[in-house]
């Protein structure tokens, strides 16, 4: 009974957004009100039905109903029950409802901020989100649905996949999705603004918030996927440049070049037309990392059970969507303003700068994902594109962003100067260029490579700190506390997700100049060292888990004979799929990560066992965590508080200027 | 042109290159050993690990040679083809037991039926990595100068038999 | 006495265990089939290198690596031999050939027409805008728009 609720209710929902679709877009066009006014009740009454359809698949999955196909085909009732609520996006279906649940979440949180929009914009914006919504509902409920039945019902599920059975499936893909579908906020206000031919800069002030939200959550998501590979797969690897891991950056790289240029058409009123084209292009690349995911036409580690049905609707989906989303601006962009002036050395050139390089390297991410399609297409030979394609056209192209990342905050805007810059620079420029050289000297091990990694990171924490020091003698307080709260929080917000960016570099740089590995054979009681660190082989015992039983081994780890750790791997067996996991058992910590793996028993009680040593991993992830927080910082801006709060008394104009002046 | 309808031309042609893209398999790798000499082998044959089994002796023939093994499921999907093949006497078939326990192999043969003219035995998986095979079954046509000119990948089907294989058979002993 | 040396043993184990032994019987071997490993495709997985892989074909290949490494031979003619066999879709890293030129030098076109286009249309928009204050007037209608937008709803 409960799935057929849940089923009724994606039938609902699909009324409601067809309505949220249709009409409000309508009466914008004709000046009807009344229709107008469909939108805001039209979109919470979907978001209701989405949660009501949620509710009850994660109530099947609860209720261990085998009698659905979905839970049964990816839960099992040994299955724990966090896991289970987890498999709700274990598979195709059920991770689309979890995309249509987070769509009308964000389609909720924009009738709650939206106060101050005009009506007409808002009923547009909703519209459009209205009408992706129709999309996946359609989706859902022609190929993709997850509340079919199984008759008769299966006496026990297949269990989720046990890669997936981890803490880290729990979380990445809610953030992801959130990433990716919060650019469809951008994405709407985009088309809304080319619908109703008011792309002004007001328009670039309501998107920013939204995008920069949209980012943040991309950010988390991603990583918490790589950290997720790195200890899961047990390759010791975070990143793959996977086609489907490359479908999840190639969003991000277009939002964050989004992020930036939105930065320059509110402040300059200048670029419209390109930032609107990038609001599009973030959400159709998430659209189309959609599409990569489910239809089969790559290979990925990460891809759905595919079914060419599907592809054929999402590929249909995202014609539409996609195309008239260009076709709507290729129509209307020639008409939009030019906005005021700005030279081309000026903080606004940089940003654009820095928007090609971004653009360019998605681009190459793209070429570099879709290139043996393009072959085999045209039956001219089947390639593969791997890492070490796209390390070595990724990173020549994110030099100069790394080092304009440096200069641009510091630029002023509109018109700066050279002189006067390289003049405010030299310090950090050769600090940079000191540490570059001499660290990994002191660190024992000098390659090209790690030189340059060292010499970005320095080169952005450094100039972050001039900039800063100059903010400062521009601001008034007395204290340098008071000097320093004075800072606006969206300057702040920059600062921190730059410093994020070079948290990220020396993590890099640092794991690939300096990691270590070993593959040993050990008996009980036998020693092997890895990075000053001696490992002991105390055995393995058994283990049962809930749903697997497992080798459990025991590792001591000492430092300079005193014993620093315990570590416990686990090589797992999980019966109901009969699948083998290695479970690597991490010391993670600050400057480094201890890593050991199992590999297979050996005659005696040995295993073969794998051993790695990487010095400051965790600052990849810890960066994209700082990188985040920039962004809840920038949005936490008074701002857009004061531009949310529509109960708060208007503020008298000179202060606003004033505080414009200062932002 | 309207430089603005240059995004939209981008698109057009990934999405036309995405519609053609689902009908092709991705895991389907072309070999480039096709019009090249077959790879030279002598391994034990099957029944009688004394004898071997090599191409040289093939020279003149056309012949089809055919990996499979008794733990492949996709093997026991092809098998009535290549029984009834076999059975037609277009093409002598000769096969290559890859990475198997001979008397699982037999077994096997017993039970389903032994199509093959000839059996030889790749313990190690050697010929199969010098034919470039990287998943049983796969079959191959190889003329009467021990060129391979044909490979199927996976399974044969009917279809692939009547349509590909035996005119192409008919075609090289014609030559 | 006895027994502290007994607990001095015990804790300070790695003494007295014995150091493990390295899984390959030589290590350098293994490093250069591992730097090679890693930008060979698996053919049989779904997107794995070499190295990562526990394909039975995948465990085949690395051993007859290991094989020609043991013979000697360069890095290019083990290269050679896998891609004979199997065609350059084993290479992760894409031979440059007449068909993958657009994958090679794409990137670096983008970039360039990307750069040659903000320059262009900066020097043009310098000529088109007069300095006006438009985006001041601008900020004013958000503003201004804001604030009704509060009082409607």
């Amino acid at each position: 009974m409960i799935p057929e609720i849940g089923h009724f209710a994606l039938i609902l929902a699909l009324c409601v957004a067809l309505v949220q679709g249709i009409l409000p877009i309508y009466g914008a066009a004709v000046g009807n009100a009344a229709l107008m006014s469909l939108a805001k009740p039209a979109a919470r009454l979907q978001f209701l039905l989405i949660l009501t359809a949620f509710g009850c698949l994660a109530y099947a999955f609860a209720d261990k109903d085998f009698s659905v196909l979905y839970v049964a085909s990816t839960s099992n009732s040994q299955l724990p029950l966090h896991y289970r609520l987890a498999a709700i996006w274990g598979a195709h279906e059920g991770s689309l409802l979890l995309w249509t649940f987070i769509l009308t979440l964000w389609m909720f949180a924009v009738t709650l901020f939206s106060a101050h929009l005009p009506e007409a914009t808002r009923s547009r914006i909703l519209g459009v989100m209205g009408l992706v919504s129709v999309g996946f509902l359609l989706f859902m409920l022609t190929v993709s649905n997850p509340f079919e039945r199984l008759i008769p019902a299966a006496p026990d599920g297949r269990d989720l996949n046990p890669l997936l059975q981890d803490p880290g499936m729990v979380i990445h893909p809610p953030m992801l999705y959130m990433g990716y579908v919060g650019f469809s906020v951008a994405f709407a206000f985009a088309i809304a603004a080319l619908l109703g031919g008011n792309l002004d800069a007001a328009w670039a002030r309501w998107s920013r918030p939204w995008t920069t939200v949209a980012w943040c959550f991309l950010t988390v998501g991603i990583a918490m996927g790589s950290g997720w590979a790195y200890y899961e797969l047990g390759w010791g690897g975070g990143w793959f440049w996977d086609p489907v891991e490359n479908a999840s950056f190639m969003p991000w790289l277009a939002g964050t070049a989004l992020v930036h240029s939105l930065a320059v058409t509110d402040k300059r009123g200048g670029f419209k037309v390109w930032t609107v084209l990038l609001a599009i292009m973030a959400f159709s690349l998430s659209l189309l990392g959609t599409f990569l995911v489910r239809s089969g036409v790559l290979t990925s580690v990460h891809a759905f059970a595919t079914d060419p049905k599907r592809g054929l609707f999402i590929l249909a989906f995202l014609a539409i969507v996609i195309g008239g989303s260009l076709a709507l601006y290729a129509w209307r962009a020639p008409k939009v303003g030019l906005g005021g002036s700005f030279a081309m050395l000026s903080r606004e050139g940089m940003l654009l700068a820095n928007n090609v390089l971004l653009v360019a390297a998605m681009g190459s991410v793209l070429l570099g994902t879709l290139y043996p399609l393009f072959l085999d297409a045209l039956d001219l030979g089947k390639i593969s594109v791997g890492p070490p394609y796209f390390d070595s056209v990724f990173v020549p192209l994110m030099v100069p962003a790394l080092f304009l990342m440096g200069i641009g905050p510091l630029a002023q805007w509109k018109k700066a100067n050279l002189p006067d810059l390289a003049k405010r620079l030299k310090w950090a420029f050769g600090v940079s260029v000191v540490s570059a050289l001499t660290l990994p000297i002191v660190l024992g091990n000098w390659t090209p490579l790690l030189s340059l990694g060292l010499l970005l990171a320095v080169w952005i924490v450094t100039t972050a700190v001039v900039s800063l020091r100059e903010r400062l003698t521009h601001v008034t307080g007395n204290s340098l506390m008071e000097r320093l709260a004075s800072v606006p929080r969206s300057y702040w917000g920059m600062l921190v997700a730059h410093c994020g960016i070079a948290v990220f570099i020396v993590g890099v740089t640092m794991v690939k100049g300096f990691e270590s590995e070993k593959d040993v054979r050990m008996n009980v009681g036998e020693t092997a060292s890895i990075g000053d660190y001696t490992f002991r082989f105390d055995g393995t015992q058994d283990v049962m888990g809930p749903n697997y039983t497992a080798a459990r081994g025991t590792f001591r780890v000492s430092y300079d004979g005193s014993e620093t750790t315990v570590l416990y791997p686990e090589k797992r067996r999980y019966p109901v799929q009969n699948q083998i996991m290695t479970e690597a058992a991490i010391d993670p910590g600050l400057l480094r990560d201890l890593y050991v793996s199992l590999g297979e028993p050996l005659d005696d009680g040995a295993w073969s066992v794998r051993l790695y040593h990487k010095p400051f991993i965790d600052w990849i992830w810890g960066g994209c965590f700082i990188m985040a927080l920039g962004g809840a910082l920038a949005i936490s801006d008074r701002r857009y508080r004061i531009a949310w709060h529509k109960q708060e008394p208007a503020v008298p104009a000179p202060t606003r200027a004033a505080r414009r002046k200062v932002a | 042109m309207n430089r603005f309808l240059l995004p939209l031309s981008i698109f057009v042609v990934v999405v036309g290159f995405l519609a053609v893209g689902l009908k092709l398999n991705p895991r389907e790798i072309p070999s480039p050993l096709v019009g090249k000499a077959a790879p030279d082998f002598s391994q034990p044959q099957l029944y009688d690990r004394e004898k071997v089994f090599s191409p040289a002796d093939m020279k003149g023939k056309v012949w089809l040679l055919n990996f499979w093994a008794s733990w492949c499921s996709g093997c026991k999907t092809e098998h009535p083809v290549l029984m009834e093949l076999a059975r037609s006497g277009e093409v002598p078939i000769y096969g290559m037991d890859y990475k198997d326990q001979p008397d699982e192999a037999m077994t096997w043969l017993r039970q389903w039926g032994n199509p093959y003219s000839i059996i030889g035995t790749d313990d190690v998986g050697r010929v199969g990595i010098n034919f470039g095979v990287y998943g049983v079954p796969e079959t191959y046509v190889i003329d009467k100068q021990g060129v391979i000119r044909y490979k199927q990948i996976g399974p044969l089907n009917p279809d692939a038999v009547s349509q590909k294989i035996i005119p192409l058979v008919k075609q090289l002993e014609s030559q | 006495m006895k027994w502290i040396i007994l607990i001095v043993l015990c804790v300070s184990g790695p003494a007295w265990a014995g150091e493990a032994r390295p899984l390959a019987d030589d290590p350098a071997a293994e490093a250069r089939l591992k730097h090679l490993a890693v930008e060979l495709r698996c053919l049989v997985c779904q997107n794995q290198t070499l190295a990562d892989s526990n394909a039975p074909l995948a465990e085949d290949l690395r051993r007859e690596v290991r094989e020609m490494i043991a013979k000697n031979m360069s890095d290019k003619e083990i290269i050679e031999f896998l891609v004979s066999r199997y065609g350059d879709f084993v290479l992760y890293r894409p031979p440059l050939k007449a068909t993958t030129t657009l994958l090679w030098v794409g990137p670096f076109v983008l970039l360039t027409i990307g750069a040659t286009a903000l320059v262009i249309t900066l020097r043009r928009r310098a000529h088109k805008v007069v300095e006006v204050a438009v985006s001041e007037e601008e900020h004013r209608k958000v503003e201004q728009l804001m604030a009704e937008g509060g009082k409607r709803s």
